[in-house]
């Protein structure tokens, strides 16, 4: 069983409900269905990504915990502001240092009135700060985390500068 | 190896290191509680030089956020020139013709080896030794030069652009590079290894020095020559590869101590490693065109998009969000150096205050990637 086939089996478990739905295979990227969660397969060549996971904002801490028994490290986290939708959806990156090469994207969305999240800097070490930097940025409250102030920009800032309707 | 005699937190004080300090390479500030000279805790304090670039990235058009790029890591500016051109080839399905894909590789090797001299200038610079400054300087001007003849600036370049680059490269280029490679590898054993690397003042000071295990560069995503020098075979070129970069036969360097002193070695051999690529291309450096054909407004097709290309200090990621737009939706730059600074708190920890400052030049960390 290749890393891939692996890493989609120990998340397969956190999604019984998804698990018989059809789509989760490969399309080659293209038009996905829309779906509440799931895990779906990419085309790395268009996407750069293997894996395209949906989660609930409950979730994040599971899939972290799964991933890093897996071997992962954590690549980055974004914010993204979905503005016409009402949401913020935070993007977890994951890959794998060396080897077999399998980039996972873990996604959630977040109710942009009341954006909170558990922080999973528990698992990984690597997400404190770039978890202040979205909150820095989008006022993403991530639940239990140790220090969330702000790091790049001055401590006194009153705004998060990428909500999409953020005036300077 | 820095084993603390007797820490006593109860008589401790705090010293701001930065953000005006020359060893910090820039506006990096660390809050250092100290016991004497023995590091207590490390707080680095980021922000200084914060200017949003993906703010100014949603604001523009895909081919204004070029200058951007070349703005955060000023040392290898081309490989985030590259990033960017990559990750935007890929959303709106550009082809790159070969022979710009090669000059691509050229360059890029070219600012990697520039890089990696000046960070061994600074790094010794830092430990007490000028001298080496002025002969990493010498040859650093060198490639500034063959670069600049062909991109037009010297350090903050704007030169790819969406299917290709704006400039061809010419004889004289060819023939300057093969001439500074010829150089370089002749002045590496004397002026570099026998005058450095062999030196027992820099051994006793950067040796079992600032240890840094592979699970550590794991939990906090270290990448780059900080992972090789704890021995994780990780590189972007190899793992994940990009451009033409699968066409040459080169080593990726790897040292499994974990100390300042291998993270250094795995940059004097990148060094070698890149000026192989380098020859390589040139040797096998195709003719045709070198821009392709991209549309004047890009809009690439809603959806996430992912890129990676391998820095000369770690993996330079780019996330991507699209919505069908002229601009990016958002755009995550994932600075290695961001990642690679996370662990210098856990590190440095029990450190004396002298063996810090060597442990935090061997990260090489350039500020305003940090802070972007």
């Amino acid at each position: 069983m290749g890393l891939l086939e692996r890493t989609q089996a120990a998340l397969a478990e956190l999604f019984p409900e998804a698990a018989s739905a059809p789509g989760a295979a490969g399309e080659g990227g293209a038009e996905a269905p829309p779906r509440e969660i799931g895990i779906l397969v990419t085309d790395p060549g268009k996407h750069g990504s293997h894996l395209d996971v949906l989660c609930h904002p409950a979730q994040v801490v599971a899939v972290a915990q799964i991933l890093d028994r897996e071997g992962y490290f954590l690549e980055a986290i974004s914010g993204v502001d979905w503005l016409d939708k009402q949401q913020f959806e935070v993007v977890y990156d994951y890959n794998r240092l060396g080897g077999e090469h399998c980039r996972v994207m873990v996604r959630t969305a977040l109710d942009r009135t009341h954006p909170v999240v558990p922080t999973i800097s528990g698992v990984f070490p690597a997400a404190d700060w770039h978890e202040r930097e979205t909150f820095d940025f989008y006022g993403i409250h991530f639940q239990d985390h140790p220090n969330l102030i702000r790091i790049l920009l001055p401590e006194d800032a009153d705004f998060h500068p990428l909500r999409k309707d953020y005036m300077p | 190896m820095t084993v603390p005699v007797h820490l006593r937190h109860d008589e401790t004080f705090v010293l701001n290191l930065g953000p005006q300090h020359p060893a910090t390479h820039g506006v990096l500030r660390v809050k250092l509680t100290m016991d004497g000279e023995y590091v207590v805790k490390a707080e680095p304090v980021l922000g200084y030089i914060h200017r949003m670039h993906e703010k100014l990235a949603e604001g523009g058009t895909f081919a204004q956020f070029m200058p951007n790029t070349a703005r955060m890591d000023y040392l290898h500016a081309l490989a985030f020139n590259h990033g960017w051109a990559l990750v935007v080839e890929k959303a709106a399905g550009i082809e790159v013709p070969e022979r710009a894909e090669y000059i691509r590789v050229i360059t890029v090797e070219l600012n990697r080896i520039a890089s990696h001299l000046l960070w061994w200038a600074a790094f010794l610079l830092d430990l007490g030794g000028f001298t080496p400054l002025l002969y990493a300087f010498d040859d650093r001007e060198k490639i500034i030069d063959l670069l600049e003849r062909i991109t037009g600036s010297r350090l903050t370049y704007c030169y790819m652009r969406f299917s290709g680059v704006y400039n061809d490269i010419d004889d004289e280029f060819v023939a300057g590079t093969r001439d500074f490679i010829k150089r370089l590898r002749g002045r590496m054993p004397r002026l570099y290894h026998d005058l450095v690397t062999h030196n027992i003042i820099l051994i006793k000071r950067i040796k079992d020095i600032g240890f840094v295990s592979a699970e550590q560069c794991r939990r906090y995503g270290a990448t780059g020559p900080v992972a090789r020098g704890s021995g994780i075979d990780y590189d972007i070129r190899k793992n994940e590869p990009y451009s033409v970069y699968p066409e040459f036969d080169f080593d990726i360097p790897v040292f499994p101590e974990g100390d300042s002193m291998a993270r250094y070695m795995v940059r004097m051999h990148e060094m070698e490693q890149s000026m192989r690529i380098i020859e390589q291309a040139l040797d096998k450096l195709p003719g045709g065109p070198v821009m392709g054909k991209a549309p004047k407004v890009l809009k690439p097709e809603a959806g996430y998009y992912y890129s990676a290309v391998e820095t000369a200090r770690g993996s330079l990621g780019h996330r991507l969000v699209c919505n069908g737009d002229k601009n990016p939706y958002k755009l995550k730059l994932r600075s290695p150096t961001f990642s690679n600074l996370s662990l210098f708190g856990e590190v440095a920890e029990g450190m004396l205050l002298a063996d810090a400052l060597a442990f935090m030049g061997s990260l090489d960390l350039v500020i305003p990637e940090i802070d972007r």
